[in-house]
């Protein structure tokens, strides 16, 4: 099976997706961003996916789930690249993606997630109730 | 006056991206348009996935068409599983069995022309889809 390569540049995951990824990629992408998220205590994860002509309900519940998981381990993600094509067929297909923040590329995401680090601070403004749920301690880099 | 098409047995994920580039590869062809192509490879996507987790398996056949008045490309999807009980139940957004979004169904069926489904409680369900080019 095919892996799709999770890279660590700063303080930032990058997952560039180039392939047409079977449902069982998409799975384990997802644990293995956990796992790296953890790994490394990057506090940011960007998913490109400028390279995919489709995403389909599986693949934007994984790019969800992924996001949501993320969180939990205090990492934010922003999914980049998307083509208009794409976009327009996911809203029609019913999926809008909620709770996933985007940017058009790589650049404007890494800036998006610099720009949201420097306006938490380090006081992160959760009131989603996970505080005291129990997450993996997260080593220092 | 549609011709025969290319027949894909749907028994694993594999088979589901087979099924995607096999409908992308078509759709470049017939000469639709960007959006649609990416609509129809997604409703095709989403149907294939269909057949695989609630049919059990089956196969997809994927062939031009031609109405006399326009070209497109016209998908068949065919499963010998449990069938859909309640298809007003099956088409509503956020229903699924499976656990999955609920919106492949109802999804797949907004992204395309024309949309007919044939299914039994214990026979399986057919499933043919048709893009038209603008």
């Amino acid at each position: 099976m095919e892996r799709v390569p999770v890279l660590k540049i700063g303080d930032i995951l990058l997952v560039s997706i180039q392939i047409d990824m079977e449902d069982q990629v998409a799975l384990q992408l997802q644990e293995d961003l956990a796992e790296r998220i953890v790994a490394t205590g990057c506090h940011g994860v960007i998913i490109d996916i400028s390279a995919l002509d489709i995403v389909d309900s599986f693949v934007g519940r994984t790019l969800a789930t992924i996001a949501a998981i993320s969180r939990v381990l205090d990492a934010e993600t922003v999914v980049v690249g998307m083509r208009p094509a794409v976009a327009i067929t996911l809203v029609e297909l019913g999926l809008s993606l909620p709770g996933i923040r985007t940017a058009l590329n790589v650049e404007l995401g890494m800036d998006l997630l610099a720009r949201e680090r420097e306006d938490n601070g380090d006081d992160d403004e959760e009131t989603n109730g996970l505080e005291g749920a129990e997450t993996p301690a997260v080593p220092a880099p | 006056m549609n011709e025969p098409g290319r027949r894909i047995e749907v028994a694993s994920d594999q088979d589901v991206v087979r099924v995607r580039q096999q409908v992308r590869t078509l759709a470049v062809a017939v000469k639709l348009s960007l959006v649609d192509q990416t609509k129809i490879v997604t409703a095709a996507s989403e149907l294939a996935r269909n057949t695989l987790v609630y049919g059990g398996g089956g196969w997809v056949e994927v062939a031009p068409a031609d109405n006399g008045r326009r070209k497109g490309i016209r998908i068949v999807f065919s499963d010998h599983g449990p069938g859909i009980a309640d298809l007003d139940l099956a088409f509503t957004d956020g229903y699924t069995t499976g656990g999955g979004l609920g919106l492949g169904l109802s999804g797949a069926r907004r992204l395309v022309d024309e949309f007919d489904i044939v299914t039994a409680v214990g026979e399986g369900t057919t499933i043919t889809v048709t893009k038209w080019c603008r």
